[in-house]
């Protein structure tokens, strides 16, 4: 009785285990079948490359450049803005802050990660956008540079959180030793405790700029969602997750378009897992 | 004793004794310290003096505290959140609560008991200190590792290989590299944490020899838990308990004839 108790919890944790994996495969096969069959409508490069995305003309123009291009452009904005505040703001957390401070910060962070992103993307809307619009005297202010703005504080817990944990986990002899040796404050923290937290600093990034290019509702309440090819950071642009949103309620089962939804969903997946991977072998570079 | 190593450096440290180098400097005057971490008495009302030149061991059994005694003379304690003193520390009749710290640390140098060996070449470990002050230029750069190196008794190990990684160097090297670091930055004093923990016994006669040579240069202050390196190396002797000075005076007189029972209690291992 008692061995067959054993079994079957045994099996069942087994089947626990193995759940997440199994959704995993089953969601990508998916993906991949419904989205390669775009191909039949277009070719690879095409699909790629071009640059006109009309999914409704006749005949349709499936070109996902300048939605590559306009993820990419956000994204890259974002990475330019949260990083150095980012691990700034790590930096004195981790190092520099008085202990009540410290714990203030840390709350802080921990709210802004806990806003919903809607809510953020309208909280955008109504203030960052005009503000954007009249500093730069553009005719519209849903710019590339508002969603950067916005993503920006998105990445920001993120980094924030995980560069923290890197810097703190420096042994602290480092520390020692380098103050040991006459170096001031500034000196340990730039030439013994960034490079020794180096790895967990580069995970951080990427882990933030994950969060960012998968980032969908603030985007596409931000930054114009127009498809065009992006001539700079000041002109709108939309991101591949707002146009898999904005589009996939319209696009009729079957369609071309309804397929060259899916395939950009396996372009925004090859992306995040890029990311993710990188992300991963930083944070684990030390432990082998 | 058959190690030739040791017999050598035995003969040379009697000799240095009998020119009597201890020059009638003090380096360190403290009166009446006490400290504490938080709640914790860690230093109860210690006063002594430190001699220019001389090589002054600290003894005791763990938690006794001669670390912290160490850690004091370069202010590595200020690094602990709840840290708290009383008394002073004069460093050739500067207050060392005056003398800004990286300056302080820059004039009183450490090393610590695990060798901090840097993902670095050998020249560049030794350069480090240096750089981190503002040397730039390459010539001096060179001279200085040079000559610090060979302080350390490490330059003919290493002459031919300074652009390899640090790590392929034996720990005993590795610590005599450690040496050379903080001897580049042109200290004064020079704190030992335990050298020789991890060493093995030729590894420790070395990283000995190069003390005894430094304290001609050198004010040398060696925390250690083996009390016979302590008899080996140190002019005088200071053993603490339980946070206090129990005794201080010349080895010799420590270990032949200690005045306090608990000294001749610990140096012949009954306790601690």
């Amino acid at each position: 009785m008692q061995k067959i108790k054993e079994f079957i919890i045994e099996k069942f944790i087994f089947i626990c285990g193995i759940a997440s994996i199994f959704f995993v495969v089953l969601i990508f096969l998916f993906l991949l079948k419904e989205g390669l069959a775009v191909f039949k409508f277009v070719k690879p490069l095409e699909f790629l490359l071009g640059k006109n995305w009309y999914p409704i003309s006749e005949p349709a123009q499936l070109g996902i450049l300048p939605l590559v291009l306009g993820s990419l452009l956000v994204t890259l904005g974002a990475a330019v803005i949260s990083i150095p505040i980012g691990v700034g703001c790590a930096i004195y957390i981790a190092e520099i802050a008085p202990l009540k401070i410290k714990e203030t910060l840390k709350a802080g962070i921990e709210l802004l990660a806990a806003i919903p992103s809607v809510v953020l993307g309208f909280i955008g809307m109504v203030t960052l956008v005009p503000l954007v619009k009249n500093i730069f005297h553009l005719p519209t202010g849903l710019t590339a540079l508002s969603g950067s703005i916005m993503l920006a504080f998105m990445a920001m817990p993120t980094i924030v959180s995980i560069a923290e944990d890197a810097l703190y986990s420096v042994p602290k002899n480092y520390k020692e030793g380098a103050f040991a040796l006459g170096a001031t404050h500034w000196q340990t923290i730039w030439r013994v405790m960034l490079p020794a937290a180096s790895s967990g600093i580069l995970a951080a990034v990427m882990l933030g700029i994950g969060r960012v290019i998968g980032e969908t509702m603030a985007v596409m309440m931000i930054t114009g969602n127009a498809a065009i090819m992006p001539n700079s950071i000041l002109s709108p642009v939309r991101t591949l997750t707002a146009t898999i949103a904005a589009e996939m309620g319209e696009a009729v089962v079957g369609s071309e378009h309804y397929f060259a939804l899916f395939a950009i969903g396996i372009v925004l997946f090859v992306i995040s897992f890029i990311i993710n991977v990188t992300a991963d072998l930083f944070l684990h570079k030390d432990q082998k | 004793m058959v190690n030739p190593v040791r017999n050598n450096k035995l003969a040379e440290n009697a000799k240095m004794k009998d020119k009597n180098t201890i020059s009638n400097g003090v380096k360190f005057a403290i009166k009446n310290l006490d400290i504490w971490f938080g709640t914790i008495h860690a230093l109860k009302q210690v006063s002594m003096e430190i001699e220019a030149n001389e090589i002054l061991g600290a003894i005791g059994p763990s938690s006794s505290g001669k670390t912290t005694f160490l850690r004091m003379l370069n202010r590595l304690n200020d690094l602990s959140p709840n840290f708290r003193m009383n008394g002073e520390v004069k460093l050739e009749n500067d207050n060392i609560k005056n003398i800004d710290a990286q300056f302080l640390r820059k004039r009183v140098g450490m090393v610590f008991a695990l060798p901090l060996s840097l993902p670095l070449s050998i020249f560049d470990n030794v350069a480090y200190g240096v750089k981190m002050h503002g040397v730039k230029n390459k010539k001096l750069l060179q001279n200085k590792v040079e000559e610090s190196l060979k302080e350390a008794y490490l330059w003919d190990e290493v002459k031919d290989r300074l652009n390899e990684s640090a790590f392929k160097l034996s720990g005993g090297q590795q610590q005599r590299l450690c040496i050379a670091r903080t001897l580049a930055v042109s200290p004064e004093v020079i704190l030992f944490d335990e050298p020789c923990s991890g060493l093995d016994p030729i590894s420790t006669a070395k990283v000995e020899d190069a003390m005894v040579k430094l304290k001609q240069k050198y004010t040398i202050v060696l925390v250690t838990n083996n009390v016979k390196q302590a008899a080996r190396v140190s002019d005088r002797t200071a053993f603490f308990l339980n946070g206090e000075l129990i005794e201080l005076d010349k080895t010799e007189l420590i270990f032949t004839g200690p005045k306090d029972k608990r000294t001749d209690g610990y140096i012949r291992g009954k306790f601690g």
